[in-house]
């Protein structure tokens, strides 16, 4: 191979951010501590000073760390925004994952070294949209978002110049992203506006006769029978009353997992695969890590010849939502 | 200059005769402009650009302002070459929903629709500086964001903002109609068409909370900002608009005239609309809230005591 695969990692904190380096991430992506990135959740993300140390640890150890500040500034904090572009600048990132346009002109005419990245948050399905991106600001990679089939992928890929990563494993968005606004219709909150997704302190458990019932704001997300596992209320993946028949209808507790067909992303031409879930323990970042990372080099040593192991499956199964695991719309059957 | 008001486009898949009907009534009724075409699914072309172009000329000559609507989610190849021939109409100015229309569109005149991601002067400034001429708020944003908009934005730039319909909340690759019908959306058979207004999504408890439009995921509430029509005003909004359901649409348009015209009051006309929408009423945006509340003006005295 003579372009190899970048194995993007997430780090919520300095110590997943060692287990990702440790465990064979090429690049791992973190954000600051505030609302500039979508996983502002308490306790979680970096200060400068921490970035620092981070960024230090990942250089000394041969892999990248990206930043993402990928969430929609609004005029009243526009500089709070801004100032995470200088401060990241400033620390020496290897990249900037963004996704608001007019971010992106501000870091393309303030800082032209420094790499861009268009987020997922940013929505570009097609090879003329990231066409758009690529003329305008000049990115150097595509998060393509999770709504796109192997084939159209593809497409994209033969299409354009820009480097393209896919997600490889982790919470699947049933929507397309930085296109949806249910939490903000919930809770006020929403992934654009605040960088986070039915948030924690709209979480409401309540025991009742009929099970353990969870509310976001009021709303009834899911009712659990005592032997049925419960998960993070994430508003899509409860289950709702359609046509009088309740069900997941728009989507079951699942995890995103492509050890299926890792040789064909690798023959697509695909630049970098990510891993989601910067909110999740250094444990579990370590572990997926691993895994993908030996899944990876396998499909790239020889695409022809690989099957997933049985035992990776079983680990990153563990690991899932729901203890189960999709192609999501990679697969058009899921479509 | 008045505030105008405009007629958003049908996000539902109506048959080809109803739209026909419906656009046959609209030219009769005081609005000043009207976008035109398929926003929300590729598969639903019971109207062709064709069809669509002629509906255009139609309400041109009963003097509308037409604009053509474009997808708000482009993946596959027959759908970037459909968005081509929309920017290369020739004729009419075309709303933008993705940035694969950006891209076909620049250079020229277009409308920065309100899946754009238009959340700061910035953004605004560079859809300008590619030829928008208009944008329409995102439904997410309140009162004081559309404030500071309007403070920062470029000249020659008109600004456009949601008050009336379910909210457009969400796109997926899913179909979750054809879902719901136990169909894969490669074989959807068209099932979207089935509801005029959406399928409803309730919660287990049978509180209404979604609703389904094939890729779309909207509302199941009604947003309804009659009563902010003086502050949209204040703010200089320069058109307000309408989403349509397949019921009462004649009445709300005369209602929401109205009071664009001053010859109803706001609070008077709130309720009759209300009365006529297919969902509950929703205004949380607005005020910087949940989007699902409904918030009457008790509840915000509360809330601004509250907050005091």
């Amino acid at each position: 191979m003579t372009n190899r695969i970048e194995l993007v990692a997430p780090a919520g904190s300095f110590p997943a951010l060692r287990k990702a380096v440790d465990n064979g991430a090429d690049a791992v992506y973190i954000g600051f501590r505030d609302a500039t990135n979508a996983r502002n959740f308490p306790g979680l993300n970096f200060d400068e000073h921490t970035a620092a140390e981070a960024i230090a640890y990942a250089h000394l150890h041969g892999s990248k760390v990206l930043l993402a500040l990928n969430t929609y500034p609004q005029a009243g904090s526009w500089s709070t925004w801004t100032d995470a572009v200088d401060r990241a600048a400033r620390l020496g990132v290897d990249a900037l994952i963004l996704a608001d346009t007019g971010l992106l002109r501000y870091a393309h005419r303030q800082h032209p070294q420094l790499r861009l990245h268009l987020s997922v948050q940013g929505s570009a399905t097609s090879y003329d949209a990231i066409a758009f991106y690529r003329e305008q600001f000049d990115i150097k990679r595509v998060v393509l978002p999770r709504v796109l089939s192997l084939a159209q992928v593809k497409r994209i890929i033969a299409n354009t110049d820009v480097e393209v990563e896919t997600f490889a494993f982790g919470s699947l968005c049933v929507m397309v992203e930085g296109r949806c606004y249910l939490s903000s219709y919930v809770t006020g909150e929403s992934p654009n506006t605040c960088g986070a997704c039915s948030p924690a302190h709209a979480v409401q458990w309540q025991e009742t006769a009929a099970g353990r019932e969870v509310r976001l704001n009021e709303v009834l997300i899911d009712v659990y029978k005592p032997q049925e596992s419960a998960g993070y209320p994430v508003l899509c993946k409860g289950r709702f009353e359609v046509n009088q028949e309740l069900g997941y209808a728009l989507e079951e507790p699942t995890s995103l997992s492509v050890l299926d067909i890792l040789p064909e992303l690798v023959r697509s031409g695909v630049s970098a695969i990510k891993i989601e879930g910067r909110q999740r323990s250094p444990a579990y970042v370590a572990q997926v890590t691993r895994v993908l990372r030996q899944a990876l080099d396998a499909a790239e040593r020889d695409p022809d010849n690989y099957t997933p192991r049985k035992e990776w499956i079983t680990q990153l199964d563990k690991l899932a939502e729901g203890n189960t695991h999709t192609l999501g719309a990679l697969d058009r059957q899921w479509q | 200059m008045a505030m105008k008001l405009a007629l958003g486009p049908i996000l539902y898949f109506w048959p080809k005769q109803q739209v026909m009907d419906f656009y046959r009534q609209v030219a009769e009724w005081p609005v000043d402009m009207v976008y035109l075409g398929e926003v929300v699914c590729s598969k639903r072309r019971a109207l062709r650009l064709d069809d669509w172009l002629q509906i255009a000329r139609q309400l041109t000559a009963a003097g509308k302002a037409v604009v053509l609507s474009s997808l708000a989610l482009i993946e596959a190849e027959s759908e970037i070459s459909v968005l081509r021939r929309i920017a290369q109409n020739g004729e009419f100015l075309v709303e933008a929903n993705d940035m694969t229309a950006v891209q076909n569109l620049k250079g020229r005149a277009y409308v920065a629709g309100p899946h754009l991601n238009i959340y700061n002067p910035e953004s605004l400034a560079l859809h300008h500086d590619n030829g928008a001429r208009r944008w329409v708020m995102p439904v997410e944003l309140s009162q004081q964001a559309l404030a500071e908009m309007q403070q920062h934005r470029p000249a020659q730039m008109e600004t456009e903002v949601l008050v009336f319909g379910r909210l457009p909340l969400a796109f997926s690759a899913r179909c979750f109609t054809a879902r719901a019908e136990q169909l894969p959306k490669d074989n959807c058979q068209l099932r979207c068409g089935d509801f005029a207004d959406g399928l409803a999504m309730n919660t287990r408890d049978q509180q209404a909370f979604l609703t389904l439009n094939g890729i779309q995921t909207q509302s199941a509430t009604t947003c309804n900002l009659v009563r902010a029509i003086p502050t949209l005003r204040e703010l200089n909004t320069d058109v307000v608009r309408l989403s349509p359901q397949s019921q009462h649409m004649a009445e709300i348009v005369a209602l929401y005239s109205q009071v664009l015209g001053n010859s109803l009051d706001p609070r008077e006309a709130e309720s009759r609309i209300n009365r006529l929408s297919c969902g509950s009423p929703a205004n949380g945006y607005w005020y910087d809230r949940p989007g699902m509340e409904w918030l009457d003006e008790d509840r915000l005295d509360d809330l601004f005591i509250r907050q005091r």
